[in-house]
């Protein structure tokens, strides 16, 4: 890989890991707001998929914004890996477009 | 202000445009999912035709950075916060079909690993974010950034363009979400359509400046998204 698609990774690396725990929270208006409209209990339990990391925080890290940073740093990684397969998997090996 | 529309401000707000299983009826989710399934078809029947496997690494770092991006709540108004969508930068960077493809993914993996959006939302979610605004994008940013181009030096037309065509990407899908919660009895129409926008007009100002900045930055690097998709940045 060049140099710029690993400057590219690092940057987003570092946005994941020394931002994200930074982020400004979701309002506090949320649950109360979806309360006032009465379909707050509308998404209480319905999560089809059981997430492993659920709301980006690591489970199992006590520290809240290391366990985001982990999340984000994994979420990364995890982002570059999935769409790189998929393309693999779609492209063609060296055909001769650009 | 209505006290009910101030309300709606901050839950859709907060909410952003990741919808969660149980806000969408069964109707509006099957449809949703239907229509972005066979667009997002389309996208990588297009994406096979013009993707080169070494433009490869270039797809997996825009989808890298957005869901890095994507974590990062700015603060907007009234306890609200938004983050960036990314849909305009990745259109504007790859080209619309690439763009939906790394959209899409960035979504899919938000919903199954960090439950953000639900599942059954997941149509919905692909429609509006990676869809909608990948198309607003395009149809916004290309005219746009030739026209300025003519009157102007070469740098200001492009992040001009960048901003407006982000900017609207983000409130033509949050309207898109509000059509859809209106469809599903969750909130009327006339009360969430002007919420969202209205909220995602502050957001998409953050978006604008966002998307500006990383296209500027980009091109300060070399980065050729020529090389990627005609009518990409730097095409011309």
């Amino acid at each position: 890989m060049s140099r710029k698609i690993w400057l590219g990774l690092v940057i987003s690396l570092l946005v994941a890991a020394l931002l994200s725990p930074f982020a400004s929270a979701f309002p506090d208006g949320l649950e109360r707001v979806a309360e006032d409209y009465g379909f707050l209990q509308t998404a209480t339990g319905q999560e089809v998929v059981n997430s492993p990391i659920p709301d980006y925080v690591m489970p199992g890290i006590q520290n809240e914004g290391l366990a985001t940073a982990v999340a984000g740093v994994l979420g990364v990684v995890i982002t570059f890996a999935g769409i790189t397969l998929l393309l693999k998997l779609l492209v063609k090996r060296n055909k001769s477009s650009a | 202000m209505d006290r009910g529309l101030v309300a709606a401000f901050l839950f859709l707000g907060g909410v952003f445009m990741h919808i969660p299983d149980g806000f969408l009826e069964a109707k509006t989710w099957l449809t949703t999912a239907a229509v972005s399934t066979g667009i997002l078809g389309y996208s990588v029947m297009k994406t096979k035709q013009e993707l080169n496997d070494r433009q490869i690494p270039k797809l997996g770092v825009m989808a890298a950075f957005i869901f890095a991006a994507q974590m990062i709540n700015f603060p907007v108004v009234g306890g609200t916060s938004g983050h960036l969508l990314g849909a305009a930068l990745a259109t504007i960077l790859l080209g619309p079909w690439s763009a939906s493809l790394v959209l899409a993914t960035v979504l899919i993996i938000q919903c199954l690993v960090f439950q953000d959006g639900g599942l059954t939302a997941l149509g919905a979610n692909i429609l509006n974010m990676a869809i909608i605004g990948t198309f607003v994008a395009q149809v916004v940013y290309r005219p746009l950034s030739k026209l300025l181009s003519k009157l102007t030096s070469r740098k200001w037309p492009v992040a001009l363009a960048s901003f407006i065509a982000s900017w609207l990407s983000v409130v033509v899908a949050s309207g898109a979400a509000a059509v859809e919660l209106a469809l599903s009895n969750r909130i009327p129409l006339e009360v969430g359509l002007p919420a969202m926008l209205g909220v995602h007009a502050l957001i998409g100002i953050g978006e604008g400046v966002i998307t500006a900045a990383v296209v500027l930055a980009v091109w300060q690097v070399g980065f050729s998204p020529s090389r990627l998709e005609k009518g990409g940045a730097y095409s011309e």
